[in-house]
């Protein structure tokens, strides 16, 4: 599990530019599942028939996305400016090492603030060592997406920092969980999905052309483990979370119910999420065609959306013996 | 068709069936009664067979909506209070001019003009803030309430009366150039070459959040889909170069990325590299803002590959909104030409 977050987390992919992301995975999972294909929003959606003609079609739902900033102007000076791509936070934007798809490197700063002036990205611009606009050009073009550039590293025992933990480590327990599938009686369709970030759009069509009994989302979630952050019941390392509800969507009760049941099979303490805000690849799903019934498997996750996401592997392998406990009831 | 027909026309989102007419006719003259149908929600919806197959289906879409008002009741003096439908600035609305009603053969419009407190009566704090709609009222020069009610019933639509005008070297204003400019180069682009199934979608409503072409967009299922549009050019004054999105005159504006879609990807560098190819003048929207039918296109059923195409516009969703006629031609020209490499 390690291995492949750590060579996930390494891929380039903000939304809407996630093709290196998909061909990494799809080398993983090639001849291990029965079908691979991509649709038009380049989702990855990989097939693995069940052995029972009476067993559920269930989609599982990872993002392969990832927060960025978008290049929208270069001043005359050389300067990138930038606009965000997903959610960005500005105090977690100062003085950050950021790199673009082609492998340009670049430095995030907030330029001086006038007395009064509120922070914004808009007062943010990235300098890639450029001494005008035209030198600027020959490196970076507008609608070029830069992503935090800091590498996977490891913290304490258990514990692993990178950008881009959301959402690939689960990227990385629904590749893993997929390869070691086996005997299922179920049919799992893994979608590796797109453009979450930016309003769960990958997931609309992927569910809607995947057609499945019911759905999925692995994502990160937040903590309320810090010393002066104790507002959500969630902890590192304290196992995975089975989301009950947030923003944008509801898990279905007896879903929660039976991932429940499932981590007393394997001997997982779960946790119970309730988030007062944001939404996942479920939101999407569970209003496809007629819709379906839906739930998030989180892995909890510190710092979420900056350059440092925090997940504990004992979480992970925790959610990864959960899950396949329930696809394969 | 000319553009001075279609932007004097009056379309308010969901009442678009003044130009649905003009549009279906034109489309019916061109591609025959058969090619063309109109949808539950006031889309029409024109489809141009293949003539070889393994062509990707593409769908160009431009909406039929414009911004504008609508009457809400009467108050007991004879004026209207009215709603905004789809983004209207409320700085751009006193002392204008509107037609409340739409203009049929059997009867005009009602002329109207939105009134405010006269400046002789402004204490120096009012002229300072913003009137919210609430408190503006269309004057129609009725006595009193059951006169207005008589007059202009609540839910009569009511647009800018802005004639279309051209001025300076090759500009226009008029109202409702977003979007009956792209309009005019689908209704152009009806005999554009090309073999593989070509369908043009008509929009409804999506000043009020493209719900037109979301609908459109389920039962075509195209391959590709690319929204003719018109977006805000931000370049008057001294507004910093990084904040004025696009220029008039610069020619059509490709988007990399908006509050609704992130354009694919591939599209995009295609596109670009046509208009260079093929000399069409062309720039980059630069900034993010805004969202358009593209959002919906993408994502109806199993979903298509989405790009936009924009006429730079000032004074956008306002009664006199200004492009350049060469901007125009260029987005038509972009469009046919990027059709012949497929």
């Amino acid at each position: 599990m390690e291995e492949l977050i750590r060579q996930l987390t390494s891929v380039y992919g903000p939304s809407g530019r996630e093709n290196k992301v998909a061909e990494v995975i799809e080398g993983m999972l090639k001849g291990k599942v029965d079908s691979i294909r991509r649709d038009a929003l380049g989702n990855l959606i990989c097939e693995k028939k069940g052995r029972l003609k009476t067993g559920k079609r269930i989609m599982l739902s990872a993002h392969m996305d990832q927060i960025g900033m978008v290049v929208t102007h270069v001043e005359k000076e050389g300067f990138l400016r930038v606009s965000n791509v997903g959610g960005l936070m500005v105090n977690n934007l100062r003085i950050r090492h950021v790199r673009f798809a082609n492998g340009v490197e670049g430095v995030l700063v907030e330029q001086p603030l006038k007395h009064g002036e509120n922070s914004s990205l808009q007062a943010f611009y990235i300098d890639i060592g450029a001494k005008d606009a035209e030198e600027a050009l020959k490196l970076v073009q507008p609608g070029d997406v830069a992503v935090f550039a800091e590498p996977c590293f490891s913290i304490g025992k258990h514990r692993l920092a990178a950008p881009a933990m959301d959402d690939r480590s689960a990227c990385a327990l629904l590749v893993s969980t997929m390869l070691d599938l086996s005997a299922c009686p179920n049919t799992v369709i893994a979608v590796f999905s797109t453009q979450e970030e930016v309003g769960c759009r990958g997931s609309q069509t992927a569910a809607f052309s995947v057609e499945p009994d019911e759905g999925i989302a692995l994502d990160v979630t937040l903590c309320g483990d810090l010393p002066e952050d104790r507002k959500l019941a969630i902890s590192l390392g304290e196992g995975p979370a089975i989301k009950i509800m947030d923003a944008r969507s509801i898990s279905n009760p007896e879903m929660v119910e039976r991932l429940f049941a499932a981590a007393k099979r394997v001997k997982v303490v779960c946790q119970r999420e309730v988030l007062p805000y944001g939404g996942t690849d479920a939101s999407s799903m569970q209003l496809s065609r007629g819709g379906m019934p839906v739930c998030t498997i989180s892995i909890p996750c510190r710092n979420v959306h900056s350059a440092c996401e925090i997940v504990d592997l004992r979480d992970m392998e925790g959610a990864k013996k959960v899950l396949t406990a329930y696809l394969r009831s | 068709m000319d553009l001075k027909t279609l932007c004097e026309a009056q379309g308010l989102s969901g009442r678009e069936e003044a130009v649905r007419r003009l549009v279906r006719n034109e489309c019916v003259k061109t591609l025959g009664a058969d090619a063309v149908s109109l949808d539950g929600i006031g889309s029409v919806i024109a489809v141009r067979k293949a003539a070889k197959p393994g062509l990707p289906r593409v769908m160009l879409a431009a909406h039929m909506d414009e911004v504008g008002l609508m009457v809400v009741s009467a108050t007991d003096d004879g004026l209207l209070r009215f709603r905004a439908i789809g983004g209207v600035d409320a700085r751009v609305l006193v002392s204008k001019r509107v037609k409340v009603g739409y203009d049929t053969s059997e009867a005009a419009s009602i002329p109207g003009v939105i009134g405010a407190m006269a400046i002789h009566q402004q204490t120096p704090e009012d002229r300072k803030a913003v009137l919210p709609i609430d408190q503006l009222f269309i004057d129609i020069g009725a006595r009193d309430k059951a006169e207005a009610e008589k007059a202009a019933p609540a839910g009569t639509p009511v647009t800018f009366d802005t004639p279309y005008t051209p001025f300076g070297e090759g500009h226009v204003y008029a109202k409702a150039l977003d979007d009956r400019a792209g309009v005019y180069n689908l209704l152009r682009l009806l005999n554009a070459p090309y073999d593989g199934e070509l369908v043009f979608a008509f929009t409804s409503q999506e000043e009020v959040g493209c719900r037109g072409a979301t609908a459109a967009a389920y039962r075509v299922q195209p391959d590709i889909a690319l929204a003719m549009e018109t977006t805000t050019a931000n370049d008057l004054g001294d507004t910093p170069e990084a904040m004025q999105v696009c220029r008039v005159g610069g020619g059509v504006c490709v988007s990399f990325m908006d509050t609704a879609s992130i354009g694919d990807a591939e599209l995009y560098r295609a596109l670009l590299a046509v208009a260079q190819k093929a000399g069409v003048p062309c720039q980059v929207k630069q900034f993010v803002a805004g969202g358009n039918d593209a959002g919906a296109m993408q994502r109806a059923g199993v979903g298509s590959r989405t790009l936009v195409l924009s006429i730079p516009c000032r004074n956008l969703h306002s009664p006199a909104s200004v492009c350049a006629l060469m901007d125009v031609d260029a987005q038509a020209a972009l469009v046919r030409a990027w059709l012949a490499t497929l």
